[in-house]
């Protein structure tokens, strides 16, 4: 897929608009995982908005988003960066054998308290 | 006061006292949780792209049959909650979204989100009352300095959520006033403590969740409350020495039902 189709198909699974982006910084500087981040919440709106897609498509940032929608909330332009994030996570597991996590890495990730709330949210996060 | 009751995987396992808690205090307050019938596992996190269906769909079952018994949905994991609520959202304002849906269930009557989502502090506020609460303390759990740590789904995103003010919120405060203790304010509250990354990146859960429970304790607080079995999960595993309870856990301790054997 070209670039321009795969620009628009985030917009339209998102519903985002980065040309509201008044590049504030306000979603990095929010963002628990931005230390973690190769790509930060900032960057996915510029990149995306410059049909940037494939350093994205290819990023381990996508998996260190932790839907924690604070800069959902806190961006003062509405653009939401985390649902750009969502977009192109999914963009990138729902290619044949593209899965981040697989039910075979499980085990090894458990201890014995661990929630299924953290199983069930990592599987829908990294898995299709 | 009947209502329905949505109470998610983790809370007929690792969160069992969640779960147990929250029908205890609900039978002393006058509420009976009727649990969905065959409920399924709301996946907990909400996707927000909008061409995913099929995930949401576990929601939206719940959804339609609380609003077929003319129920209040209730929830009591942050997380169920927000995923539940968003998807209550999307049927109601995405048309193309809910057609799918509705086509996919070919249910007979279709759905658009009339069920009313309340989470359970939501019920104690908007339905029964923190006043209400008050007068039927038995055992008020005087002096204790309580931090509500909220973290995120409770609150976010706000446009949906609609519970509190996403920044400042006070439900959960107004909740340790009405059980009789003293609630601890501290900045960190409404912060994530890094949620399932603590599957992959257990460095960084630590990180966030050292910091919410230093921010608590430097506020005085000596004894943590949440609602989500995640962040429950992650505040003791990474080091907190203070005790990181369920809310429902304290509120059956203050009505006087925490000991009691039959829910």
């Amino acid at each position: 897929m070209n670039n321009q189709n795969l620009k628009e198909e985030i917009l339209r699974m998102s519903g985002v608009h980065p040309e509201k982006c008044m590049r504030c910084g306000k979603c990095s500087g929010t963002c628990p995982a931005y230390s973690e981040m190769e790509y930060h919440p900032h960057q996915f709106v510029s990149m995306v908005d410059n049909g940037e897609i494939e350093p994205l498509l290819n990023s381990e940032s996508l998996y260190k988003c932790l839907s924690c929608f604070a800069c959902i909330e806190r961006c003062p332009r509405g653009v939401e960066p985390a649902k750009l994030v969502e977009a192109i996570r999914l963009i990138a597991i729902r290619r044949q054998g593209a899965n981040h996590m697989t039910a075979n890495d499980v085990p090894a990730l458990l201890d014995a308290d661990i929630p299924q709330q953290a199983i069930v949210s990592a599987f829908r996060k990294y898995s299709k | 006061m009947k209502v329905s009751y949505f109470p998610g995987c983790t809370l007929k396992n690792k969160a069992k006292d969640l779960d147990a808690y929250a029908y205890k205090s609900a039978a002393a307050l006058g509420v009976t949780l009727e649990e969905i019938e065959n409920w399924q596992c709301c996946g907990g996190v909400f996707t927000t792209a909008r061409d995913e269906v099929a995930t949401k769909l576990s929601s939206v079952r719940a959804l339609k049959e609380a609003a077929d018994k003319d129920q209040p949905l209730i929830t009591v994991c942050s997380a169920c909650h927000n995923v539940i609520k968003q998807t209550n959202h999307a049927m109601q304002t995405d048309k193309e979204f809910a057609n799918k849906v509705n086509r996919y269930m070919a249910c007979e009557k279709s759905y658009a989100g009339e069920a009313q989502v309340y989470h359970y502090l939501e019920m104690l506020r908007d339905l029964v009352g923190f006043d209400t609460i008050k007068a039927k303390v038995t055992n008020a759990l005087k002096g204790k300095k309580i931090a509500a740590y909220y973290g995120c789904l409770l609150l976010r995103p706000n446009r949906v959520m609609q519970m509190d003010d996403p920044e400042n919120p006070t439900i959960m405060e107004d909740f340790i006033k009405a059980i009789g203790a003293t609630p601890v304010v501290y900045a960190k509250r409404n912060e994530c403590c890094g949620a399932y990354i603590a599957m992959e990146s257990p460095a960084l859960a630590e990180k966030s969740s050292n910091a919410i429970v230093q921010n608590a304790k430097a506020a005085g607080a000596e004894m943590i409350i949440t609602a989500c079995p995640l962040c429950r999960y992650n505040l003791i595993k990474n080091g907190a020495d203070i005790p990181v309870v369920y809310f429902t856990e304290l509120l059956a301790e203050a009505l006087g039902v925490k000991e009691d054997t039959n829910e």
